[in-house]
């Protein structure tokens, strides 16, 4: 009797055939298009016919995605992890480590010493729906990708953690012309990484490692990366013939113990039986009829411009160009605002050709043609500004606020989804007031539901197309892109239906950006007047979703996809030039574009400088974190000497240590480590130790701990102690290293409580548990206080009884140790008063960036501080304030030092006109959840701007740049407001 | 109609006469404790709703009136508070709300302020809510709990724990389908009949009532007891809840396996331990620590009769003391970790590795503070101490699917089953 193995994973189906002897006769791999029960149904078919003398099979059913179908027609299920461990063991060698990455599950499993199988957690990307994910941002096949990788030159950081993160990372590496080649490598680099990381988590990858899934079979490039980076040669790295099968043919072998049954049977039952809907769709549909769909489409084509000819069209016209994340968009107005030239195009990576081509086109239809003004808005931006020399570059923010305006002059809120990111922005008294950005991770934008639709098999529009009249919309939350995948699996599991789907996941996409992006709880927090645009919400569907969800009508520009170029025109129309710098058809005609890279050496940081040469003579600089290495050579500008956060960072290099009777103890540079090292390095000193500290946080340094970091969840400050710990011991030869666990912060009076956050209280108690390497050092990780001195002599000289320092030496350290804290913490406040009165007297914004003492480190803020003084304003921290005289009074529950002092510097800005606040955000950080919320409130209550930037271990800075230039530009109109 | 009444910082508090107009609503986490607490409060004259229900609304309303990133049983137990103020089923102007508060260095602490953050979302910040904390947080004029009180919902949660681990213990195996839920539902209701009479209170009589508990599960005709077991820990929210975790323990029952979950009290031994332990390790007044240390002996000594009771008869397995469970994590992880579940959640785990539970499944939100530390952060270390320890961290969350939950469920499960052979 034959034995037949389905592996039904999250977009394809895989089958084994295996006879009496345990010898596959037969096997096949399809796409399923999200049609599980019909697909099983038609292998069945397709197996019959191969093998019409066999009734009796034995059969077993693996795979995510088949679950259901497994219960519903009582095939034999077993769960994939167990299908490929079984599978494996048939292998002639003894393997170590399997690593498996499917479609978008990954596992790993451990065979030898101590078993272990383990799958990703629910929020972990690196997985093949990733790769394909990054391979439609290259406009590439995937395969095509693989081909590129090979031909790499160097590799960028990538996070890839999830595909989102990613994209924020490879969508400006694109822009600013990065090597394809280099890209494609990078995000197999990434994968691997999130690999080690994400699914090792502390357990190393040695001896014999099998690799086995699709992408692991198809992609060289992949293959490459992890015999590079896990060092392995040919018989330590072993990838087997037909490794896509393997769950398939492990599942084959399990069927082999199962109860034989009828295959016509099941065939006959899978081609009957409907699946019964079981999922309760609680989402009305977008439209009942043919009928409501018609009076809405009229509805919005009502808002409309005036379109005019660009032949022959004599007066002068403006140019607008919006270089997007993954589209270009252009747009020529004339005298009267009328549209007379318009192109939108995917960028493809390439948007400097397709702005040439654009220009060549206006030239051609109009020979004669004057134009007076060229702007350019977007990601892009300054790429398209430099290449053709157009004379004035904005925010999108503000170009998408100006075209909104022709369309509704008094709008009250602009929401605007793009392919990559999205932009909502309140307007009061005619001036963005307050800006929402999705942050790294909330995705839900136009780029999701079109890869979405490919992954499923359809084009953009067919896909809508189909949701639009939907019986009962899947409800699938408002999560990013990886939870939503899951979320359609789980709905394709209860049956519902590509059209259910569709229109679900515009509901989504609609959810995430009112309550995730806004935070908005009712329509009338969004004002009345609201304006949609951006490509996204050319989708019928979305714009159907949207209107429901805050149930009223908004405007939908009929040029949606085209607004943020239309605003640029707009904007540069009104500036009133004579003529425009922008390349003319001769200059055109000569057009060269070259990129090349260096390093930048103008500070510690070292950025990776991509240099755009055009025509040899115009050099364009991307890949830089702060504007120095641009503004070099320019004149003109204020050089701001005060950055609070480059101040503390020069604090804690100040501080020296000799060669100490005790020997050396090392000092872990993160966390509450970067304020309490004022605290910690005296008292060291003093009892006669060499205090050495880990370095500023690096890419290196994270990636040097990253194997042994156990959550891939947790705040990426946390994960890099990993490496200032491995740091200590590797390179600087530490046998003691010192990190106490401290539940309590000092207690500074103006809370409830004076706690640490969980994280920073208990961290150490982590790399003790994760970290073998820490037990061939002395580890000083007991729970100590510093808040009660008293308490504290004692904890101390008992923690330090074995190095033989007596309780009394502890005490005058400890007296020296509490002044000299205190003293920093005075000399803090007066930097903060000398830069306020030097931002005062020079008459410069004064920002508050607002966080925790540990966003000091450039790795983990990557350069913020920097950035904010090249735009030219003043950078102090939220304890460079004074405190309060009392306890403050807030909403929410006070209790944790580091907190209070953002309320406290949140409370003390409303008193102050020429201060800003930008609180820095750590991403999965829970307490920010409750602090950001209250912030908020406190400032808007006072009328005044939040700003929230959201940081990872993304290195692009490109959303944060939108956001600076949005604030100031705020800053600006509100100052020539008074 | 009460008049609302504000404290000096603007708080809207819960007045006598409140007291004796409003229903108090309380979001679930555990049906069997919550129903006997909500008695022992209605006894003393409050009108208490334990809220049942389950519908997606509630976790729609919390993603709506809460900030996504906050924890999940924050947006759920928000979420079904609001649904129910927004039913129509109440005179919103007659209700207050509850929420539990601990007062730790865990976000949780805010629950309380999150609650009146959606409810003034919601323009009802006439709604008062009523913060049920033993930590000298809020305080309200008309909401006062009382040394007896205090007492017995001490002893109705030891009850509680009882009955759900004889339930755990039994169901898997009942011959007719819903008797052993009966025994439960019978002896629910007996003993909130004993609360209100100041019934079965001295340790003689509970002891007694728990014998009589214990023989009559034994008694319960059951199949042979041959099914894989496995542990239930986690944040206690979505330990307990059967919304908060997708029904968990329904789900492992139809997976041929029997659920086994440590109880209530030691989380409230757990946290009364914390003070002792801050003490030691920062010094200040020993009012405190003497008073908890005076409550956990009390309680101990019950539990311990309880647990005693269940050793008693053949076919039960009895949990962990208190102390068993605490003394099973020393040296793994130091008593000063103290925030959320802190040091109890890698200890329950150990103490179920100890009684022979290898299957365990840890649960925890997304993105759960405490748990990368006591969870998922301890893992390593568990399975270098035991690598028979099969477990299973799981993730919930308004955004995590029941299809990848119960695929890492099932793996953890057949795991189970190849290490049993």
């Amino acid at each position: 009797m034959y034995s037949i193995g389905i592996d039904v994973g999250s977009t394809t189906i895989k089958c084994v055939v295996l006879d009496e002897n345990k010898q596959v006769i037969y096997k096949s791999y399809h796409r399923h298009l999200a049609l599980i029960k019909e697909k099983i149904a038609e292998l069945i078919t397709q197996v019959k016919a191969i093998f019409p003398n066999e009734e009796q099979w034995r059969v077993s059913i693996t795979g995510s995605a088949s679950l259901g179908v497994a219960e519903k027609f009582q095939i034999p299920f077993v769960q994939e992890v167990i299908a490929l461990q079984i599978a494996v063991e048939e292998y002639p060698e003894v393997i170590d480590v399997v690593i498996e990455l499917g479609g978008e599950d990954a596992k790993i499993l451990f065979l030898t010493n101590g078993v272990e199988l383990r799958m990703n957690g629910t929020c972990a990307g690196g997985t093949g729906a990733f790769i394909d994910q990054m391979a439609v941002l290259l406009d590439v096949t995937p395969d095509e990708m693989d081909l590129l990788a090979l031909k790499a030159q160097r590799i960028y950081p990538i996070a890839s953690r999830c595909g989102v993160f990613a994209k924020t990372d490879v969508q400006p590496l694109l822009n600013q012309g990065a090597l394809k080649e280099d890209v494609a490598a990078s995000i197999f680099h990434a994968v691997v990484n999130q690999t080690i990381g994400g699914l090792a988590q502390g357990r190393e990858l040695k001896g014999k490692i099998m690799f086995l899934g699709g992408p692991l079979t198809f992609l060289q490039g992949l293959q490459k990366s992890f015999k590079d980076v896990l060092e392995l040669d040919e018989s330590t790295g072993i990838f087997p013939e037909n490794a896509q099968y393997y769950v398939a043919y492990g599942a084959a072998l399990y069927a082999a113990n199962e109860q034989a049954l009828d295959i016509n049977e099941l065939e006959q039952r899978l081609l009957q039986e409907e699946e019964l809907k079981q999922y309760a769709s609680t989402l009305q549909p977008l439209f009942k009829n043919q009928q409501e769909y018609t009076d809405f489409q009229q509805r919005h084509a009502q808002a409309d411009v005036v379109r005019g000819s660009l032949e022959n069209y004599e007066k002068s016209v403006y140019l607008g160009i919006d270089a997007g994340s993954t589209t270009v968009k252009v747009v020529l107005i004339g005298q009267d605002d009328e549209l007379l030239y318009t192109h939108y195009a995917m960028s493809n990576g390439k948007p400097v050709d397709i702005v040439r081509q654009c220009l060549q086109e206006i030239y051609q239809l109009n020979p004669k043609l004057k134009i007076a003004g060229a702007a350019a808005t977007g990601y892009g931006e300054e790429l398209v500004k430099n290449a053709f020399k157009l004379d004035y570059g904005l925010v999108e923010t503000v170009a998408h606020l100006t075209a909104a305006q022709k369309f509704m002059p008094d709008v009250d809120f602009i929401v605007d989804i793009g392919g990559q990111d999205m932009k909502c922005f309140k307007i009061r008294h005619g001036a963005i007031d307050t800006i929402f950005l999705n942050e790294a991770c909330s995705s839900g934008c136009g780029s999701f539901i079109s890869t979405f639709a490919m992954a499923l098999g359809y084009s953009v529009e067919e896909f809508a197309q189909k949701g639009l009249f939907a019986q009962a919309p899947v409800d699938l939350g408002s999560r990013c892109t990886v939870f939503m995948n899951s979320s359609v699996k789980q709905a394709q599991k209860e049956g519902a239906s590509i059209e259910d789907i569709s229109a679900g996941l515009s509901v989504s996409v609609v959810k995430n950006a009112l309550y995730k992006v806004i935070r908005a709880s009712s329509k009338e927090s969004l004002g009345g007047k609201i304006i949609v645009q951006g490509g996204t919400f050319l989708n019928d569907a979305i714009l159907r979703a949207f209107e429901q969800e805050v149930q009223g009508e908004v405007v939908r520009p009929v040029i949606a996809g085209l607004m943020g170029a239309y605003g640029a025109a707009l904007y540069i129309k009104g500036l009133c030039l004579e003529k425009s710098t922008v390349l003319s058809v001769e200059e055109l005609k000569d057009f060269h574009h070259e990129a090349s890279e260096r390093i930048c050496q103008l500070c510690g940081n070292h950025c990776r400088l991509t240099v755009n040469t055009f025509q040899h003579e115009r050099e364009l600089i991307a890949g830089n974190r702060c504007e120095r290495p641009v503004q070099q050579g320019k004149e003109g500008k204020l050089d701001i000497p005060y950055n609070a956060y480059l101040y503390k960072r020069k604090q804690i290099l100040l501080r020296k240590s000799n060669k100490g009777k005790r020997g050396k103890i090392g000092l872990p540079l993160g966390l509450n480590m970067y304020e309490n090292y004022h605290f910690w390095h005296p008292l060291f000193t003093e009892l006669g130790y060499e205090v050495v500290h880990s370095p500023f946080g690096s890419r290196d340094l994270f990636l040097g701990g990253q194997s042994t970091i156990p959550s891939d969840t947790i705040c990426y400050p946390a994960k890099l102690m990993h490496g200032h710990v491995i740091n200590l011991m590797e390179k600087q030869n530490v046998d003691k290293i010192f990190y106490p666990c401290m539940s309590y912060n000092i207690d500074e009076n103006i809370s409830n409580n004076h706690y640490n956050c969980p994280v920073v209280a208990y961290y150490p108690e982590v790399l003790a548990a994760n970290m073998q390497s820490l037990q061939k050092v002395k580890f000083f990780r007991e729970h100590l206080g510093i808040h009660e001195p008293k308490a504290f002599v004692q904890r101390m000289s008992r923690m330090f009884k074995e190095e033989r320092v007596s309780k009394r030496e502890i005490k005058k350290a400890a007296d020296i140790a509490y002044q000299e804290q205190a003293r920093e913490m005075e000399k803090l406040k007066a930097y903060g008063r000398e830069a306020i009165a030097f931002a005062r007297e020079h008459k410069v914004p004064i920002i508050v960036l607002a966080g925790r003492p540990y966003h000091v480190d450039p790795e983990i803020n990557h350069g913020i501080d920097q950035l904010i003084t090249s735009y030219g304003a003043v950078v102090i921290s939220e304890d460079c304030l004074p405190l309060a005289e009392d306890k403050l009074q807030v909403k929410v529950l006070n209790q944790w030092t580091y907190h209070a002092r953002l309320y406290n510097a949140a409370q003390y800005i409303c008193t102050q006109p020429d201060m800003y606040l930008i609180q820095l955000v750590s991403f999965g950080c829970g307490l920010d959840a409750v602090t950001t919320d209250e912030v908020r409130d406190i400032l808007e209550q006072n009328n005044q701007i939040y700003t929230q930037i959201k940081i990872d271990e993304i290195n692009n800075l490109g959303a944060v740049k939108i956001r600076l230039r949005s604030l100031f530009a705020a800053i600006e109109q509100r100052n020539s407001q008074k | 109609m009460a008049e609302l009444k504000y404290d000096e910082t603007g708080r809207l508090l819960f007045t006598e006469e409140m007291k004796e107009e409003y229903t108090i609503l309380v979001p679930t986490m555990l049906p069997i404790h919550f129903s006997m607490l909500v008695s022992i409060f209605q006894h003393e004259g409050y009108k208490v709703k334990l809220l049942d229900t389950q519908n997606s609304n509630i976790v729609q309303l919390g993603l709506k009136y809460c900030h996504n990133d906050i924890c999940y049983p924050a947006q759920l137990s928000i979420g079904q508070l609001m649904d129910a103020v927004e039913s129509g089923e109440f005179d919103v102007h007659k209700v207050a709300l509850l929420m539990t508060q601990t007062g730790g260095g865990c976000r949780a602490s805010n629950y309380v302020s999150l609650l009146r953050k959606a409810l003034k979302r919601a323009d009802m910040e006439f709604i008062p809510v009523v913060s049920l904390n033993f930590s000298n947080l809020e305080k309200n004029p008309g909401f006062v709990i009382t040394p007896s009180m205090i007492y017995k919902m001490a002893n109705a949660i030891i009850y509680g724990d009882l009955l759900m681990c004889l339930h755990n213990q039994t169901v898997p195996y009942e011959i007719e389908a819903g008797s052993s839920q009966k025994l439960v539902d019978k002896f629910a209701a007996e003993l909130n009949e004993d609360f209100y009479h100041n019934k079965s209170m001295g340790p003689k009589a509970i002891r007694r009532k728990m014998k009589e508990i214990v023989k009559a599960f034994a008694e319960l005709p059951v199949t042979e007891k041959n099914k894989v077991r496995v542990g239930i820990v986690g944040e206690i929210y979505v330990k307990f809840s059967p919304l908060g975790n997708n029904n968990l323990e329904a789900f492992l029952l139809k997976e041929n396996a029997e659920p086994v979950v440590p109880g209530l009290l030691d989380f409230i031994l757990y946290t009364a331990d914390t003070g002792i332990e801050d003490q030691k390790l920062y010094g200040g007044s020993m009012v405190r620590p003497i008073v908890s240390k005076i409550l956990i002996d009390i309680f101990a000594k019950i539990q311990k009769d309880m647990i005693d009771t269940i050793k008693e008869v053949e076919g039960f397995h009895a949990p962990s003391t208190f102390k068993e469970t605490k003394n099973a994590v020393k040296g793994v992880l130091d008593y000063g970790v103290k925030m959320g579940e802190g040091w109890l959640l890698t200890a329950e785990m150990l103490a179920l590795i100890d009684e022979g539970v290898n299957n365990i499944v840890c649960t925890q939100p997304f993105g759960c503070l405490p748990n990368h530390i006591c969870g998922r952060g301890m893992m390593r270390r568990l399975k270098e101490l035991h690598p028979e320890a099969n477990i299973v961290a799981i993730d919930y969350d308004a955004g995590a699917t029941q299809v990848n939950q119960e695929n890492r469920l099932k793996l953890m499960l057949s795991t189970a089953r190849r290490n049993l052979q």
